[in-house]
């Protein structure tokens, strides 16, 4: 791995309070690091927020600024129409980038329609969403991005089987705004990563990366096995890791030489415990089918656009 | 007259006057999502940006929520900062008119009072501007476009001075889509009297980085919010004379915290705000004429509330009637809260009435009926529950 970009990985200093083993900081502080320019970093409510920006200390060692939860990209709209109109005055020389980052809830639910609006509009910035598959600071409520049969403090198990519904393909959803650059992508490949960032950053617009960010804590896993279990989803094929250009060109950066059945990936997880009971195997039979479906799609879009 | 204060008369809407207001402050991000009665100042302006009278990143958002959030961001960035709502509008952005105060945002915000649903209505009321009266904004009402340019003009020097936000009201549509004569200062004069904005802090600034919006919990969020209620009484009203005294110098009109028509001497005297202030000042001419000592104070500066001015103001009057334009349901209204607040303790009967809601027309007669209550002495006590009148509403009773 380059690691010329090191130093611009304290951009989030240590001493932050994420819980042990949290894929957030390994994502910021990738993110972070393999961007060249000054950077202005805005944060929607949510983990990175409460943990990174404690009164009177900060991790941020960039400009940080959070407003509120669902409005994290209207804010870097008006910062960075702010740094249009002052740089055109001549009152900014440098050149600054900015980045967004948002969880699940942040990005998928009720900052959706803020995201939305930006990315229409054609503001200058790379929006990272975390995606840890449900409210995670406020304990564990389900979220659109929570997947099939997991048990969240709104979906518990009880007599059934925690979450009824898939979960909402939103990389797909910021496709459909041809935006010029979108992509799916995980800790596990951080070469991977860092070149969509990289990538991500040369085109001038707004740009989007959705990246799987296991939770220890609600996921149920051991602080050790953050990263194994991101890969894991890929190598199930539940996170695909892929691009998308102009909204049409398709191109999967990582195709497994064998991909594992999901009961490799939910039983790694207490989240999902309840399901590899032979009661739930049509639940099982179900994710599974779905997964396969969505990747078969995913590879004739790959055809199609190439 | 000197030559510098030679005055341009134009025609304009209330809307148009904000607008050209807006044309001459040439800010530097105007986020705006269109909603009646408002539309047509964003209109206007988008107009004066597409004809390059005006240099102003315009952001057409998605919703008035993101509207206030991207005005946020942008102040926050140091730039010059301005939008415009109305009605529902205002309290979609509700949730985030209390993080500009805090974060001492100089945003000024024209807005167009507007009814609030439901029903839905697009008239003029004042309940959407009430409603967030505790957002921690500064909120001046106008009573004509006249005052609707001047008090823009004063809103931005206001805000920056203090770095609070500043709303501009005016009544929807009796104000914001009516012609009046408007009297207009010189580009230059503007520019001068706003002056450069210097802000408290830039988000942009990444050689000396800092953290905007963080996590406060019971250790330090008191002091915060109580610093701000420091901020928001004395120090916005003495930044309020100064600035006003100097707007008054190039345009001649008068901005105190009120206007007091005939009101030192008088005996019965209306408190109200707004566009029927203008109605009530006929009402007061025809009265005087019949040696009635009848007054009005048609308040200006609602928040901060000058509580003590407006006790000295009104310490005389025998009788006070105070013109809510909305209800606060459950409690009195909020204007005569206020106003009954600020004359506690003092030998005067008041009453409260409540008027033209959904843009109900009131008219001299009603406002004389407000006097001839007065003068008759029809006020209904202290029986809260059942005390507060109202004016033109078909009502079962009374």
């Amino acid at each position: 791995m380059n690691t010329n970009n090191m130093k611009n990985r304290e951009r989030l200093a240590s001493g932050h309070r994420t819980c042990p083993g949290c894929a957030i900081p390994i994502i910021v502080r990738t993110v972070l690091s393999a961007i060249n320019e000054d950077v202005v970093v805005v944060g929607a409510t949510g983990c990175m927020e409460v943990t990174t920006t404690i009164y009177p200390y900060t991790s941020w060692n960039v400009p940080f600024m959070h407003n509120a939860f669902e409005n994290a990209t209207a804010t870097i709209s008006g910062i960075e129409s702010a740094y249009k109109a002052l740089k055109a005055k001549g009152n900014i020389k440098n050149n600054i980038k900015f980045v967004v980052f948002g969880g699940d809830g942040g990005t998928y639910d009720i900052g959706l329609q803020s995201l939305s609006g930006a990315i229409e509009r054609g503001h200058d910035f790379l929006y990272v969403c975390y995606d840890n598959e449900a409210y995670q600071n406020t304990g564990n409520q389900r979220s659109s991005a929570s997947p099939k049969g997991s048990k969240t403090s709104t979906t518990p198990i009880g007599k059934y089987f925690g979450k009824y519904e898939y979960r909402k393909d939103l990389t797909k959803v910021i496709a459909g705004h041809n935006i010029a650059y979108c992509a799916q992508a995980s800790i596990a490949f951080m070469d991977d990563l860092i070149n969509k960032v990289k990538k991500a950053m040369t085109i001038k617009g707004p740009k989007f990366i959705n990246v799987l960010s296991p939770c220890t804590r609600y996921w149920g896993i051991d602080q050790s096995q953050t990263v194994d279990i991101a890969k894991l989803a890929v190598e199930t094929n539940f996170w695909p890791i892929y691009e998308i250009e102009n909204g049409k060109k398709y191109t999967i950066n990582l195709k497994n030489h064998k991909t594992l059945p999901i009961t490799e990936y939910l039983k790694t997880q207490a989240r999902f415990k309840h399901l590899l009971n032979p009661v739930n195997k049509k639940i099982v039979d179900d994710i599974q089918n779905h997964i396969d479906e969505e990747y078969k799609y995913l590879l004739k879009l790959e055809q199609i656009s190439n | 007259m000197n030559e510098t204060n030679k005055k341009q008369t134009n025609a304009f809407t209330g809307n148009g006057a904000a607008a050209y207001a807006m044309k001459q402050i040439n800010p530097d991000v105007a986020p705006v999502y269109p909603i009646t009665p408002q539309t047509q100042i964003m209109e206007d302006f988008s107009e004066y940006r597409a004809n390059d009278l005006v240099d102003t990143e315009i952001i057409r958002v998605e919703s008035e929520h993101s509207a206030m959030s991207a005005a946020v961001g942008s102040a926050a960035a140091g730039a010059r900062t301005m939008t415009a709502t109305s009605s529902q509008g205002i309290l979609l952005m509700a949730e985030i008119l209390p993080i500009a105060s805090s974060l001492r945002l100089p945003i000024v915000m024209n807005v167009v009072n507007r009814a609030i649903s439901a029903p839905i209505n697009i008239h003029g009321d004042h309940s959407d501007s009430m409603f967030v009266r505790d957002s921690g904004w500064i909120q001046i009402f106008s009573e004509n476009a006249q005052e609707v340019y001047d008090h823009t003009l004063l809103a931005v020097k206001l805000a920056e001075k203090v770095n609070i936000p500043v709303m501009v009201m005016q009544d929807g549509f009796l104000t914001s889509h009516s012609f009046e004569k408007v009297n207009v200062l010189s580009d230059e004069q503007v520019k001068k009297y706003i002056g450069e904005l210097k802000p408290l802090y830039n988000v942009l600034d990444t050689k000396n980085p800092i953290t905007i919006g963080p996590l406060q919990l019971y250790d330090n969020y008191f002091e915060t919010k109580y610093q701000q209620h420091v901020v928001s009484t004395k120090d916005i009203k003495d930044a309020f004379v100064e600035i006003s005294e100097k707007l008054e110098e190039i345009t001649n009109n008068k901005y105190f915290f009120f206007e007091q028509y005939h009101s030192k001497d008088a005996d019965f005297v209306i408190v109200c705000t707004s566009s029927t202030a203008g109605t009530t000042k006929d009402v007061v001419d025809r009265l005087r004429k019949q040696k009635i000592k009848a007054g009005l104070i048609k308040l200006r500066l609602y928040r901060p509330f000058p509580y003590d001015e407006l006790r000295t103001a009104l310490k005389k009057a025998k009788y006070v009637a105070v013109l809510d334009r909305t209800f606060s349901y459950g409690s009195m209204p909020p204007l005569y809260k206020d106003i009954a607040l600020a004359l506690n303790g003092l030998d005067i009967n008041m009453q409260s009435y409540v008027f033209g809601l959904g843009g109900r027309d009131i008219y001299e007669k009603d406002i004389n009926k407000v006097y001839e209550d007065m003068i008759n002495k029809k006020f209904e006590g202290t029986d809260f529950e059942n005390s507060i009148k109202t004016i033109g509403c078909r009502t079962e009773s009374k």
